[in-house]
């Protein structure tokens, strides 16, 4: 891949951002400017900017990859991310913004008039926030290690210092025109190349992509497995080896590695021979790509029970992603909130129709990206092996630069809802001057976890702040919003009950606590027993301290609920619009 | 074409002092009865209130119900012995336009139902 074309792109990518940022700076004056564009985003540059921000790197990058490891079983991610802004919009979205609060814990404060619980969703946001970033951040170092060999923190550091800079200067007046901008950046930087790419496909006689065998490589490939990974056969393997198999050392030499599994070690590198099946990576405990795979793999109940853990989380954690719920407090009204959703599911469903093709693609023309643990690469490097020379390198230029949009996007909304939270709740004053303190801060922590934790593709580690969010913030917003005894001791316990132990679920998986076989996949997928959990105990401890009902609570309901010509004095500018 | 193309406006005036209103008739009441009911939060407003809130969330579990009856049973109809194109087709691209004919039924039907609100409590 031509390093200078996609440098070129990342850094007029780079500086498009700020340079629109700084145009947004001109017009953000009151603090209300800073935090919510003074609400008067209309709809189409809201929706514009809101797929903007949640086409993140697990929608660029991610999910090409985890199709071309594991088939098109994954292609249930987009849908579920589509679908999560469906049920987003017919349960919170217009009272969310009737609210008229700015993040998700001035929601929690309005609706129940407690400072406790109020707290404990700035907690749940930062945590979400945070665990949604840390995937974003890994994956620009990915990206940039790819297309100039950097050392894998350096992608992560400029995207942080970019968003960092851009949010804490023009707050969220300049990222919306930025993310708008981004949207269509990132539809188009994914929609060119696969024209092309398609054509090149085409002409090569239209080979089918199979996902019910090992896929085989096309030509003479030699790959260099990053990490530790154990590896299956089927049947026997002729290959070159340099480093070490099974515990033996091997410089250059033929080995020939019968069926079964064997294990590699990180650095190894491998050259197999044209037509040569790729070895199927085999899952264990500690090897993060083995984390989707009962998503996949059919084994009895466990592949049925993994896509409804998907599903749930998805289609029930839109709603309380701390970048998605800010947003819709730039909309003038509660119509126009909705519609804005419309909009946004239909910007949003149009770029997923994308990513399924180049995983299709990269299973055909780069299979052994499944290999070496960097299948998350598959879209940039797709232009060179499919198209090649020039035009190769152009579209493979074009591409890294979507993915730094969609870094820089997704990053920038999440910086701006954490951001805000830490100064509102966090550091001692409201004022934005504090606000450009809490900036930094939102972004260095999830910067340093990145660099000390080990990688996880990033469809599936965004999965997990789904998870979190599903089984927290929905129970909270859905009977917050429809639900008249919800108490703040409900609220609270249900916060922590369902948002806490889907955290501990996955947390423990991931460290390996998990016992194999059913145990493994109910704690990896917590969705579907998590989020019941988090509204029976909202529900259930609601009803037992019914004294503890907020005395304001018709009130708001009526507020969330009525038309605004019913409620409270609305300044003119707004009611007009 | 009509002849006047555009509905015709006020005109705008220049209001100076109050005579200048005196020989017009009573505006009328700002707040209608119901509309004040809601406003004082009495029983009869917050009856208006939760009859909003009942149809807001009919037409919401409607549009769940469609969802998981359209998209939320495909697992297991794909969990059947089915060619692979199917799931492509199914996942890739035929639940979008589905996904976004319900949202757009769900808004038009949620905004019937404020102006359906409107009209009752106005009248």
């Amino acid at each position: 891949m031509n390093q200078t074309y996609a440098v070129a792109a990342v850094t007029a990518v780079v500086l498009a951002t700020v340079l629109i940022g700084a145009l947004g700076l001109r017009v953000s004056r009151t603090t209300s400017d800073f935090y919510v564009a003074s609400r008067t985003a209309g709809p189409r540059l809201n929706a514009a900017a809101i797929s903007g921000e949640y086409l993140s790197a697990a929608s660029f990058l991610g999910i090409a990859g985890l199709v071309l490891v594991q088939g098109p079983a994954m292609l249930w991610y987009p849908v579920g991310y589509t679908a999560g802004y469906l049920v987003l919009l017919v349960l919170v979205a217009a009272p969310l913004r009737r609210s008229g609060a700015y993040t998700l814990s001035d929601f929690a404060e309005a609706r129940l008039e407690s400072p406790q619980v109020r707290r404990l969703a700035s907690l749940f946001v930062v945590g979400i926030g945070w665990l949604y970033l840390l995937p974003q951040l890994q994956g620009a170092g990915l990206t940039l290690e790819i297309l100039t060999g950097a050392p894998d923190w350096v992608g992560g550091l400029l995207v942080a210092v970019v968003v960092t800079g851009t949010v804490a200067a023009g707050g969220m007046r300049s990222i919306t025109f930025v993310q708008a901008f981004q949207y269509w950046l990132k539809l188009t930087a994914l929609l060119v190349p696969a024209f092309f790419l398609v054509a090149a496909w085409h002409g090569d006689g239209a080979p089918r992509a199979r996902f019910d065998a090992p896929a085989t490589l096309r030509e003479h490939t030699v790959v260099r497995v990053a990490d530790t990974v154990r590896l299956g056969l089927d049947a026997p393997l002729t290959l070159t080896v340099t480093g070490t198999v099974d515990s033996v050392r091997y410089e250059e030499r033929p080995v020939t590695l019968g069926p079964g599994t064997h294990h590699v070690s990180g650095g190894t590198v491998l050259a197999l021979p044209p037509g040569a099946p790729v070895p199927e990576r085999r899952a264990d405990g500690s090897d993060p790509l083995g984390w989707s795979q009962p998503l996949a793999g059919g084994r009895d109940g466990h592949q049925l029970y993994a896509t409804y853990g998907l599903i749930l989380a998805t289609f029930l954690g839109t709603m309380g992603l701390p970048h998605v719920a800010v947003r819709f407090y730039t909309s003038p009204n509660g119509r126009a909130a909705r519609r804005t959703t419309l909009v946004v599911l239909g910007l949003v469903g149009a770029f997923y129709l994308l990513p399924g093709v180049y995983g299709a693609l990269g299973r055909i023309y780069a299979p052994e990206l499944a290999l070496t643990g960097s299948a998350d690469a598959a879209v940039l490097v797709l232009p060179d092996r499919i198209v090649g020379g020039a035009l190769g390198d152009l579209l493979g230029a074009f591409l890294a630069g979507g993915a730094f949009a969609a870094f820089l996007s997704t990053a920038s909304g999440l910086t701006m809802s954490v951001a805000g939270v830490l100064a509102q709740d966090v550091l001692p004053s409201r004022a934005v001057r504090h606000f450009r303190l809490a900036t930094p801060l939102a972004t260095a922590v999830p910067l340093a976890v990145g660099v000390a934790a080990s990688k996880v593709p990033v469809a599936d580690a965004v999965g997990l702040a789904f998870a979190v969010s599903a089984s927290s913030f929905c129970p909270l917003l859905v009977l917050g919003i429809w639900w008249r005894r919800l108490t703040p001791p409900g609220a609270a316990a249900g916060l922590l009950l369902g948002g806490g132990s889907a955290l501990a679920a996955v947390m423990a998986t991931r460290a390996g606590l998990a016992p194999g076989g059913w145990p493994h996949t109910l704690m990896a997928w917590p969705a579907v027993w998590s989020v019941p959990l988090g509204f029976l105990t909202m529900v259930l401890v609601s009803l037992a301290t019914p004294r503890s009902v907020p005395p304001g609570t018709a009130a708001t309901l009526a507020r969330l609920h009525l038309p605004e010509e019913f409620t409270a004095p609305v300044p003119a500018q707004e009611a007009r619009r | 074409m009509p002849e006047h193309p555009e509905p015709r406006r006020p005109r705008r005036e220049t209001v100076t002092h109050a005579s200048a209103l005196g020989d017009r008739p009573a505006p009328r009441p700002l707040h209608p009865p119901a509309r004040s009911e809601i406003d004082e939060q009495t029983t009869l407003g917050h009856t208006y209130v939760r009859s909003l809130m009942r149809s807001q969330l009919r037409a919401a579990l409607t549009a769940l119900g469609a969802l998981a009856l359209l998209v939320g049973t495909l697992p297991l109809l794909l969990a059947l012995p089915a060619p692979e194109a199917l799931v492509w087709a199914a996942l890739g691209a035929g639940v979008y336009p589905v996904v976004w004919a319900v949202a757009h039924w769900y808004v038009r039907r949620a905004e019937r139902n404020e102006r359906d609100f409107t009209g009752l409590v106005e009248r």
